[in-house]
């Protein structure tokens, strides 16, 4: 019996330290893990894929003035599925590998995203392209056709 | 000096009871991960313990559903003060797929006063021991609200950018 402790010991000798530093020493999460939503505000164009596809409703959409689109992302209820990265046509919403999100206060889970529409030359109001083609054109207009995924 | 005393002593050692208030054990077994020696919370003297009247912390696991919400509120009542309430994984922070749902309340914070919250959807034992670094003042907190806007075209006509400095 005591042979076998004294063989225990050696084993937890020969396996060291097994606990992570991770507090104080960095960890981070292996390629493909998905993690706080982003927005890159220059490549979205309002087009409200993400809210649509939105499992928990954390996008919210909504026409506060004319040429405006507001995009809410209250991310706190997030469930991390990714299927606003998978639908988003310009790749302007990405899940980064951001898990260290815990705060004392609610409202830091919060996302505002002012979206200018373009709007007609002749009547001010935003419009939708006529032809599927036309808007394949229209998917990154403010920055050429290199400027999105499309 | 009592509370002095009080506050000293709340940073040594944090007992927790971990209360499942309609979770899909996801962050359950993410909390009993925390707990493991590979995370090892008790070099923080963080101990799970058995019945509220012990505890300090309360983590709070999932979206409150409606039957559940009467003994949570007695649950917290049973823990001493000072306490705090830790809302772990996006059903407690903001009630998940569930916020909106008829038997759910949406969130521990409907319910309880919540003093942080812990969102990932199960979030990583790294984050949750994060969570619990952030209560005691070891690392700085890395997330605020953000507010973008995008350019107007006058804007983008005199030549102003809102992201100049992005390419």
């Amino acid at each position: 019996m005591l042979v076998s402790k004294v063989r225990e010991a050696l084993i937890c000798l020969k396996a060291g330290r097994v606990t992570l530093g991770y507090p104080f020493a960095p960890n981070d999460p292996k390629p493909g893990f998905r993690g706080k939503v982003t927005v890159d505000p220059d490549l979205c164009f309002g087009c409200g894929g993400c809210a649509n596809v939105c499992e928990a409703g954390v996008i919210v959409v909504s026409d506060r003035e004319q040429h405006y689109r507001l995009l809410e992302f209250f991310w706190g209820r997030c469930t991390y599925c990714a299927r606003c990265e998978e639908v988003c046509p310009e790749g302007a919403i990405r899940l980064s590998g951001q898990f260290e999100t815990a705060t004392d206060d609610a409202r830091d889970l919060c996302m505002r995203l002012e979206v200018f529409m373009g709007p007609c030359q002749r009547c001010g109001r935003c419009f939708p392209p006529p032809t599927p083609l036309d808007k394949m054109m229209t998917t990154g207009f403010r920055h050429g056709l290199e400027g999105g995924r499309a | 000096m009592l509370e002095a005393l009080c506050k000293k002593a709340f940073a040594k050692a944090l007992w927790v009871y971990h209360a499942n208030v309609g979770a899909c054990n996801g962050c359950d077994i993410e909390v009993i991960n925390v707990l493991t020696p590979y995370y090892d919370a008790e070099r923080f003297g963080i101990k799970l313990v058995a019945s509220p009247r012990h505890a300090d912390v309360l983590l709070v696991c999932g979206p409150v559903t409606r039957q559940v919400a009467p003994a949570l509120k007695r649950l917290v009542e049973a823990v001493p003060n000072p306490k705090l309430t830790f809302a772990i994984g996006s059903c407690a922070t903001g009630g998940g797929c569930w916020f909106d749902t008829y038997s759910v309340m949406g969130g521990a914070d409907k319910v309880i006063p919540v003093d942080y919250y812990v969102p990932g959807c199960p979030p990583r034992p790294e984050a949750i021991l994060y969570g619990v670094a952030l209560a005691l003042g070891l690392v700085p907190k890395k997330v605020a609200e953000e507010r973008y806007k995008q350019e107007t075209l006058e804007e983008l006509a005199e030549g102003k950018s809102a992201f100049a400095g992005k390419t």
